[in-house]
C-alpha cells in the first residue's frame, strides 16, 4: 500500500481535536449554557478526537515496526 | 445564477472555517500523495486491487453516506419515525450479506473490471451496453443532484453563494480523483466516514440528553403519534405494519419485506457498480467477500446517527414548537423536514464543534459525489470508450481518458445541478427513471448467476420488459395525495391508489422485478444459449468450483461466520425495536 490511510486520519483528528479542546477553554460559558446544556462540548469532544487521532497514529507505528522486523527476516 | 438565502440558520466563527479548511487540506493532500504512486489504468480505476478489507468496507459505506443518507434519512426519521430504519435493517443488511457470500466470488473471481463487463461475459455485448449506458447516465445525474443539494443547503443555512459552493465542491472532488483515481476516492471516503460519525455523534447524544433519554423520546413521540391517529407508530419498526393505515409510510409488512427488503435492496447493493467497485478494489478474494460483510457493522448502526436526530427533532418540535427547535416551517404548519439536521446543528453545537458538524455535512455530500464520479469514469472508459471507440487503447491512453472523463463527468453533473435549480421537477423525474431502470436489474443478475440456461437475448429483453412493467404500473397507480400525471403516476388510467408515494415505489419494484424475471425466463427458453458451458465457468454458480476455506484469517473473520453474525444482529435489532 502506498499510503497508510490511518496516518492522515490520525493527523487530522489529532490536529482538529487539539484545536477544538484549546478553543473550548476560551469560549464564554454562557455559550455552552445556550447551546449544549451547559457542557463544554468543544473541549470534551476535542479530547475525544485527539485520543482517536493518537490511537490511529499508534496503529501506524505498530504496523511500521512489524514491517521493519519482517523485512530483515525476508532478506535473510 | 445566485439564489438568495431564504433564512440563514448558522453563523460560523474563525475556528469553524479553520476546521473546514483543515479538512480540505487533508483531502487534497491525500490525492496529491497518491498521485506519485499511480502508474497504470488498474491503479486509477481499480486501486490496483490492492486494498485491505477494512478500508474497502469503510469506502463501501462511505460512498453510500451521501446527501440522501445524512439529510434525507434525518428528514425521513422525522416524517416516518423509526420505520425509516427498514432502509437499513431490512433494506440493506440481508442484501450486503448475499453480495459478500454469493455474488462477490463471480464479480471478483471473473476478473471483470466493472459490473457491465460481467454482463458481457455472462450474456452478451448488447446487455452490457444497455446496463453501461443507463448506469453512466444515472451516476452523472446522481452526482449533479448531490452537488445541487450541497450548494442549496449551504446557501440556505449559511448564506454562502450558490455558485461558489457548487464550483468549490466540484473542484475539490475533481482534484483528488484526477490525482489519485479510485484509491484517492476510497481513502477520502474513509476519512469522511470517521468525520461524519464523530461529527454527528455529539448532536445525537446532546439531543437525547435534552429530551430525557430514550424513554423521554418515546414519551414525546407516543403523544405525537397518538395525536396523528397512529399511537406508537413513530417508535416501532413492524408493530404497526399489519394495516397500511396504521403507520406513517402507509404500507403493510409484505410491501416492506418484498419491495424494499428484496427487490430494491438487492437491486441496489448487489448490482450497483458504485458500491461494488469498492469491494472489487480489495487485495484478494477473501478481502473482497469480507468487504460488504464488514460494512454491515457500521451500516446497521447508522440509524442511530441519522434517523434518531429526526426523531429527536420531531419530539422537540412537539414539546415546545419553534421555541424548542428553531426549524423553518412549511405553509401547512409542519416543520421543513429537510432542515432537521441543520436545525439541530444550530441548536446544540456551539462554534468549534459546529465547524466539525458542517464539515461532516460537506464531507457526506462530497463522498456521494466522488463515489458516483469514480464509477462513471470507469464504466465510460472501459465499457463504452474502450469497447466502441478504441479497443486497442494503450494503458496510458486509458488513464488519460479516465482523467478527462472525470472532468467531463463533473461538468455534466454541474449542468444537472443547475438544471435541478431551474426546474423543481427534474429531481423527481430523475428518481422516477432510476426506479424504472434499477428495479428489474437484480432479476437478470440472479438468473445470470444461478441459472445456466439464461441467454443474452433473455437478459436484454428481460430488462426491457421489466422497465416497461415499471412504467405501466406507475401509469396505472397514484399516491392518494397526488394529482395523476407523468411524474406522480396514473397517466394511463388510475386503477389503484396508494397511501404514499413510497408504498407506490415499493410495489412498482415488485412488478418490475417480476416482469423482468418472467420475461428473461420465457425469452431464454425460446432462444438458443449463446455461451458454451465451458465459457460460463466462474460466472454461474452451478458451473463454478466451490472456493476453498480461507485459512489465513481467524474462523470468526471468514465470510460465512461474518454473514451469519450480521444477519443475526439485524434480526435482533428488528426484534428490539419491533
Amino acid at each position: 500500500m502506498s499510503l497508510d490511510i490511518r496516518l492522515p486520519v490520525g493527523l487530522f483528528f489529532l490536529a482538529s481535536g487539539l484545536l477544538l479542546a484549546g478553543y473550548g477553554l476560551l469560549v464564554d460559558p454562557e455559550v455552552y449554557a445556550r447551546h449544549s446544556l451547559g457542557q463544554n462540548v468543544n473541549s470534551i469532544w476535542g479530547l475525544i478526537f485527539a485520543v482517536f487521532g493518537i490511537i490511529m497514529l499508534l496503529l501506524v507505528r505498530r504496523t511500521r515496526i512489524r514491517e521493519s522486523r519482517q523485512s530483515p527476516k525476508e532478506k535473510s | 445564477m445566485t439564489t438568495p438565502p431564504s433564512s440563514v440558520l448558522l453563523e460560523l466563527a474563525w475556528v469553524d472555517y479553520l476546521i473546514l479548511g483543515l479538512y480540505f487540506v487533508f483531502v487534497l493532500g491525500i490525492g496529491w500523495t497518491l498521485k506519485k504512486h499511480l502508474r497504470t489504468s488498474s491503479d486509477f480505476f481499480e486501486s490496483g486491487r490492492s486494498l485491505p478489507a477494512w478500508i474497502c468496507a469503510l469506502g463501501f459505506v462511505g460512498a453510500n453516506l451521501g446527501a440522501q443518507e445524512v439529510i434525507g434519512m434525518a428528514a425521513s426519521g422525522a416524517k416516518y419515525g423509526l420505520l425509516s430504519a427498514h432502509f437499513y435493517w431490512v433494506g440493506a443488511i440481508p442484501a450486503m450479506v448475499f453480495l459478500g457470500l454469493f455474488m462477490m466470488p463471480f464479480y471478483y473471481g471473473s476478473k471483470v473490471r466493472s459490473v457491465p463487463e460481467y454482463l458481457k461475459l455472462r450474456f452478451d455485448e448488447k446487455t452490457r451496453a444497455l446496463n453501461a449506458l443507463s448506469f453512466a447516465v444515472m451516476t452523472v445525474f446522481s452526482s449533479g443532484i448531490s452537488m445541487f443539494a450541497l450548494a442549496k443547503l449551504l446557501n440556505a443555512i449559511l448564506g454562502w453563494n450558490f455558485d461558489v459552493c457548487l464550483v468549490a465542491s466540484s473542484l475539490v472532488v475533481l482534484v483528488y480523483i484526477y490525482a489519485g483515481g479510485l484509491t484517492s476516492a476510497i481513502y477520502n471516503e474513509v476519512l469522511q466516514f470517521f468525520l461524519i460519525v464523530l461529527g454527528l455523534l455529539p448532536l445525537v447524544l446532546l439531543g437525547l440528553q435534552d429530551i430525557g433519554g430514550w424513554s423521554g423520546l418515546e414519551k414525546q413521540l407516543a403523544s405525537y403519534s397518538a395525536g396523528r391517529g397512529m399511537p406508537g407508530a413513530w417508535t416501532s419498526t413492524f408493530a404497526h405494519t399489519a394495516n397500511p393505515a396504521d403507520n406513517p409510510i402507509g404500507i403493510e409488512w409484505f410491501g416492506i419485506v418484498a419491495g424494499l427488503g428484496f427487490v430494491l435492496s438487492f437491486g441496489y447493493w448487489c448490482t450497483d457498480f458504485l458500491v461494488i467497485q469498492r469491494a472489487m478494489a480489495a487485495k484478494d478474494m477473501s478481502a473482497a467477500r469480507r468487504t460488504p460483510l464488514i460494512a454491515t457493522v457500521p451500516k446497521m448502526l447508522m440509524p442511530f446517527l441519522v434517523i434518531v436526530p429526526g426523531l429527536i427533532a420531531i419530539a422537540l418540535f412537539h414539546r415546545g414548537g419553534s421555541a424548542d427547535l428553531p426549524i423553518p416551517v412549511t405553509a401547512d404548519g409542519q416543520p421543513d423536514f429537510n432542515m432537521v439536521m441543520p436545525s439541530l446543528l444550530a441548536k446544540y453545537l456551539p462554534n468549534g464543534l459546529l465547524g466539525v458538524g458542517i464539515t461532516a455535512l460537506v464531507a457526506s455530500f462530497m463522498s456521494g459525489m466522488a463515489g458516483n464520479v469514480t464509477a462513471f469514469n470507469t464504466v465510460w472508459t472501459y465499457d463504452l470508450y474502450q469497447r466502441w471507440f478504441k479497443p486497442d487503447a494503450s494503458d496510458a491512453h486509458l488513464v488519460r481518458v479516465g482523467r478527462l472523463t472525470t472532468v467531463v463527468g463533473l461538468l455534466i453533473s454541474a449542468a444537472c445541478a443547475y438544471a435541478a435549480a431551474q426546474f423543481n421537477n427534474i429531481m423527481d423525474a430523475v428518481q422516477l427513471v432510476f426506479g424504472f431502470v434499477n428495479a428489474p436489474l437484480f432479476a437478470v443478475f440472479l438468473l445470470g448467476m444461478f441459472w445456466r440456461r439464461a441467454t443474452g437475448h433473455g437478459a436484454f429483453f428481460g430488462l426491457v420488459l421489466g422497465t416497461l412493467s415499471a412504467a405501466i404500473f406507475q401509469g396505472c397507480t397514484v399516491p392518494v395525495s397526488e394529482t395523476p400525471g407523468l411524474l406522480k403516476g396514473g397517466w394511463i388510467s388510475v386503477q389503484h391508489t396508494f397511501a404514499s408515494s413510497m408504498a407506490q415505489n415499493f410495489w412498482m419494484a415488485i412488478f418490475a422485478f417480476t416482469g423482468c424475471f418472467l420475461g428473461c425466463i420465457f425469452v431464454s427458453l425460446a432462444t438458443r444459449p449463446n455461451r458454451k458451458e465451458e465459457e460460463l465457468k466462474g460466472l454461474v454458480y452451478s458451473l463454478t468450483p466451490r472456493l476453498p476455506t480461507d485459512m489465513s484469517v481467524a474462523w470468526y473473520a471468514r465470510p460465512v461466520p461474518l454473514g451469519i453474525a450480521a444477519l443475526a444482529a439485524s434480526i435482533l435489532l428488528n426484534l428490539i425495536f419491533w
